[in-house]
């Protein structure tokens, strides 16, 4: 015993270093597996009102491309309103399936293979965790840790991302993923190879899960192979999303989220 | 408390704001990022208290870890380069550190150079690979450590320039 203390105590600095390396190592192989990486993350208050502050300086750069974003989305909505008069009811009781949040980035990362954001919305604004996040041209990823004002986002540039999408022509639904290359490049996989496929079809969220409504836009089908079996499709999907510049984003609440779930933990 | 503490202190704090704010966000052609924040271990003063010297050195890797979602690769490669500084202030000071005389201000450009550059690459392998972590991508690990590392080291020697007060 006496030995061993002395053995410690000879080479303290050895184990302490020892011990820092592999408590660091053990963090960052739990950050490599989904959902596992939520003990230390940047939705905490500290982290979030740094990011904040500087965001207060850093936004003003890109008010311009933003304003230029949302008239085109106005436009389209407006367009959207004005083919479908008849049909869009005008009805103050109406209950809406989904809720959206709007919301800002704080920070947005794209060039590892494990991309978060972290949002300036959280609990105190109702967001939970598995909530989906769009901005108007496409989906931007699923919120996975949340804290009382700000929630990280796991972002579709993420190699433990997994979202269910299909082929808006055809409804043929795959899981898109990531390969950690490109930030415009996103992989569709599990197509079955009697689809058939033209390079430009659009891909959609398919809304079997409930994070996303149906019918979101995702991407268009850049080139596509097949896997080495031969039997499923590897889509190569160009994002309609510009990853690397994301201000505003929308947090999508699905109102009937609870009975959902515990229709789910009946069927267990 | 005394100057030189406080002066450790605020340094901490600035590099890490430094590095999420603005060294983070800069993806030179596409991902390249410098780690500006290792010149904090790099010219950490010279004292005998290595235990305390190798946590901070985590403590500063932790909280990037932190803020850029990293779980803790940033602090696995800090807490490598603070244990094994010794071995390279030795190799590129010489008998000057084995007095414990070196002041970082009053050293040679080339022994400086020679210093940081392998630290930096150290650090910088270390991270890539637990970033990438996977033994397949040897490579890409290899090429982005070395870009990155160029980067970091321009950006450390003029830092080191700037705000060393030279004593004559």
């Amino acid at each position: 015993m006496q030995q061993l203390f002395n053995f410690f105590i000879k080479n303290k600095t050895f184990v302490l270093f020892l011990l820092l390396f592999s408590y660091a190592f053990s963090l960052t192989i739990q950050s490599h597996e989904y959902h596992r990486s939520k003990f230390l993350n940047s939705s905490n208050q500290i982290t979030g009102s740094i990011y904040g502050t500087f965001h207060g300086v850093t936004q003003y750069f890109n008010l311009k491309k933003e304003n230029q974003l949302l008239l085109e989305e106005n436009s389209r909505l407006k367009m959207m309103v004005f083919s479908h008069e008849d049909s869009v009811p005008v009805d103050s009781v109406l209950e809406y399936k989904y809720d959206l949040h709007p919301s800002l980035v704080y920070k947005n990362s794209f060039s590892l293979p494990n991309n978060y954001l972290t949002l300036n919305k959280g609990r105190s604004d109702s967001i939970k965790e598995d909530y989906g996040v769009i901005t108007s041209k496409g989906i931007v990823g699923i919120i996975d840790a949340t804290s009382k004002n700000y929630s990280r986002v796991l972002s579709i540039l993420n190699t433990n991302s997994r979202i269910n999408v299909k082929l808006q022509k055809t409804n043929y639904f795959g899981i898109l993923s990531w390969d950690g290359k490109s930030p415009e490049i996103a992989q569709l996989k599990d197509v079955q190879d009697l689809v058939e496929l033209t390079v430009g079809d659009t891909i959609v969220t398919s809304g079997y899960s409930s994070t996303f409504p149906p019918n979101i836009p995702v991407g268009s089908i850049n080139s596509y192979r097949l896997n080495d079996t031969e039997d499923l499709y590897i889509i190569d999907v160009k994002l309609f999303n510009d990853m690397k510049n994301l201000e505003h984003v929308y947090i999508i609440k699905n109102t009937d989220i609870n009975e959902l779930e515990a229709l789910n933990l009946s069927d267990e | 408390m005394n100057n030189s503490v406080l002066k450790t202190i605020l340094s901490f704090i600035g590099l890490v704001i430094f590095q999420v704010v603005v060294c983070s966000n800069i993806n030179f052609l596409g991902d390249l990022n410098p780690y500006v924040y290792v010149i904090f271990i790099l010219l950490y003063p010279i004292v005998n208290n290595r235990l305390l010297f190798i946590f901070v050195s985590f403590l500063l890797g932790l909280s990037i870890d932190i803020f850029l979602d990293s779980g803790g690769m940033h602090a696995a490669a800090s807490v490598a380069i603070a244990y094994i500084r010794p071995l390279f202030l030795k190799f590129s000071f010489g008998a000057a550190y084995d007095y414990q005389a070196i002041k970082f201000s009053n050293t040679g450009f080339s022994q400086r150079l020679v210093y940081f550059l392998f630290l930096i690459v150290i650090h910088h392998f270390i991270l890539f690979s637990l970033v990438l972590f996977d033994e397949n991508k040897i490579a890409l690990i290899i090429e982005q450590a070395l870009y990155s590392s160029i980067f970091t080291l321009i950006l450390c020697l003029l830092f080191s320039s700037l705000f060393s007060k030279k004593e004559t």
